[in-house]
């Protein structure tokens, strides 16, 4: 049960990257703007068609597998997600059942699984429109576990939090992932990636920088080598803060 | 069944025989004193009607799929340049003075067919929006200009008064041969439409979260331009060109459905053959010189309506 990038390039964003993702652990991915975390996250996602090199899950090629078996395995949500029409919370959570076309009554269960593993059953029938910022970010991750994912690959899924609703939701991906699922998130915070995460992958101008322990991933070196800034880690384990 | 899509077919059904009796002559359906009642209404308003009914579902279903696949509320199936293609087989066809009787609606669902095809292949197979949307508006001013090209140059005023009468749009004349040739092509062009639903619904989350959901694009595209296709052909090729009910009518019921795309197709397909339905009732009953055109009546109605929604989205804007 793995999910691996081999060998990964995509013109001009990535350039040879191996990575192997396993299930059960939280992965941040962490870089300068546009060191290629969101274009990895897609391609992982099997958005994208790679130059070169695979991505494989479970051993066999995403290029290879059907888009509904793809679906059916990797929940992707993306960096600004959009809701054209004016859904309600339930309705929105539901889209991410079209991968299975199973009975209606799986559908409702999935869908109310996920709205009350989010504290969202109050909210089931409120337009997106009136949802506050923090709702509305649990009603799109509603939308990717209703899907039922074995993988959950998010794109800075805290931009535009405050911080309660940021540590809430590192809660809820910290307890997807002691189900077992494999959890993917692109962070900006190095902090929040060192203190929550349980692997951290660094990219820098399209390679693989840094990948391993939070601790040593990123390392002050490390920073000072890819981001050019000269940073300190502050405080003990677990509430770690970076002194610029 | 749900509940917009019940009321509005037992609309329908009610709203059928009591348009049956309207027209320039009224029938009194418990004391038909009109000699020829029977015929009136069995060759003249029966599939004059089913008509209406007929290309109101196709422009009306056509309208809810294209706003759900182009995300966008002012969308219009005319935006594709299939109706204008199918005006330009029409219009050719008028204009080299085809006799036959079918010749006139089969040369529309020809020009509808060719700007499919040179729809999707100018988009491609990647199935962008933008690109889709460009290129269905380049079609469609092409075949404006070829049109007007194709009327400068009619051969005599009487082929030039046919087409640009044509062109108005209207359901006068029509009979049985037109909904034989219009019914099958828009059930079938609905049929895929309602098939495409689920991808429209992903499509609300954008187009990089549809394909994370398992839509094919390029599957998707072809879809609607054979459903869009299918459906807007049939429709200009017996009526001519009806603008608006495809922008309207998915409005109108919009708020009535859980706004999931493929929740509105059925609902609109109904709800716009109830408003050609009325709307050709009215053109009937209303006293003119000659009966106004049902193209024009609904552009009279449409535009204002179109005003209004640019003014209530500016007001949200605001």
């Amino acid at each position: 049960m793995t999910l691996e990038a081999r060998g990964l390039t995509i013109a001009g964003r990535l350039d040879n990257v191996n990575v192997t993702l396993r299930p059960g652990e939280v992965t941040a991915i962490c870089g300068p703007n546009g060191a290629g975390k969101s274009t990895l996250l897609a391609a992982l996602a099997g958005l994208l068609s790679p130059n070169g090199g695979t991505v494989a899950l479970d051993g066999a090629s995403l290029g290879g597998l059907g888009s509904r078996q793809r679906a059916q395995a990797l929940g992707y949500l993306p960096q600004t997600p959009e809701v054209t029409w004016d859904i309600d919370v339930a309705t929105l959570a539901g889209l991410g059942r079209l991968p299975w076309r199973a009975s209606a009554a799986e559908d409702a269960a999935a869908v109310s699984t996920a709205l009350t593993a989010l504290d969202l059953d109050d909210l089931a029938h409120r337009p997106v429109s009136q949802l506050s910022g923090g709702e509305r970010a649990r009603a799109l991750l509603a939308r990717v576990l209703a899907g039922q994912p074995r993988w959950i690959l998010a794109d800075e899924p805290l931009a535009s939090l405050d911080l309660a609703h940021q540590a809430a939701l590192l809660d809820r991906f910290r307890a997807l992932a002691s189900q077992g699922i494999g959890v993917l998130l692109v962070l900006h915070d190095l902090a929040r990636a060192r203190n929550r995460a349980d692997r951290v992958l660094v990219l820098d101008k399209g390679h693989v920088a840094a990948d391993g322990a939070p601790g040593e991933a990123l390392a002050e070196e490390v920073i000072a080598e890819v981001w050019g800034v000269e940073a300190r880690w502050l405080g003990e384990p677990g509430a770690m803060a970076l002194a610029t | 069944m749900t509940r917009p899509t019940l009321v509005l077919l037992i609309a329908l059904v009610l709203a059928l025989p009591l348009s049956l009796l309207a027209g320039r002559v009224w029938i009194d359906p418990f004391h038909p004193a009109i000699p020829n009642a029977a015929v009136i209404l069995a060759e003249l308003r029966l599939p004059r009607g089913l008509l209406a009914i007929v290309v109101g579902a196709g422009l009306g279903g056509a309208g809810a799929a294209m706003q759900g696949y182009l995300r966008n509320p002012l969308a219009d199936p005319g935006l594709f340049g299939i109706a204008p293609g199918a005006a330009l087989g029409a219009v050719l066809a008028l204009a080299l003075g085809a006799t036959s009787t079918y010749a006139l609606p089969l040369a529309a669902l020809v020009g509808a067919g060719g700007a499919m095809a040179l729809l999707g292949v100018i988009a491609g197979r990647a199935g962008g929006l933008a690109l889709f949307t460009l290129a269905g508006m380049m079609l469609a001013s092409l075949a404006g200009a070829l049109t007007s090209l194709v009327i400068s140059l009619a051969p005599n005023p009487f082929a030039l008064s046919e087409i640009v009468t044509w062109l108005m749009g209207a359901l006068t004349d029509r009979g049985w041969r037109e909904v034989w040739l219009a019914a099958p092509p828009t059930l079938l062009g609905l049929a895929v439409l309602w098939r495409a639903g689920a991808g429209l619904d992903a499509l609300t989350l954008g187009e990089a979260t549809a394909r994370s959901l398992g839509v094919e694009p390029a599957r998707l595209q072809w879809a609607m331009i054979l459903g869009v296709g299918l459906t807007v052909g049939a429709g200009v090729a017996v009526a001519g060109i009806v603008g608006f009910v495809g922008l309207m009518v998915p409005h109108l019921v919009r708020r009535f459905t859980d706004r999931r795309p493929s929740a509105l197709i059925v609902p609109s397909a109904l709800a716009g053959a109830l408003l050609l339905l009325v709307a050709d009732a009215l053109c009937r009953i209303i006293p003119l010189a000659t009966e106004l055109r049902l193209g024009i009546a609904l552009s009279l109605l449409g535009a204002p309506f179109f005003l209004v929604l640019l003014l209530r989205m500016r007001r949200g804007l605001a």
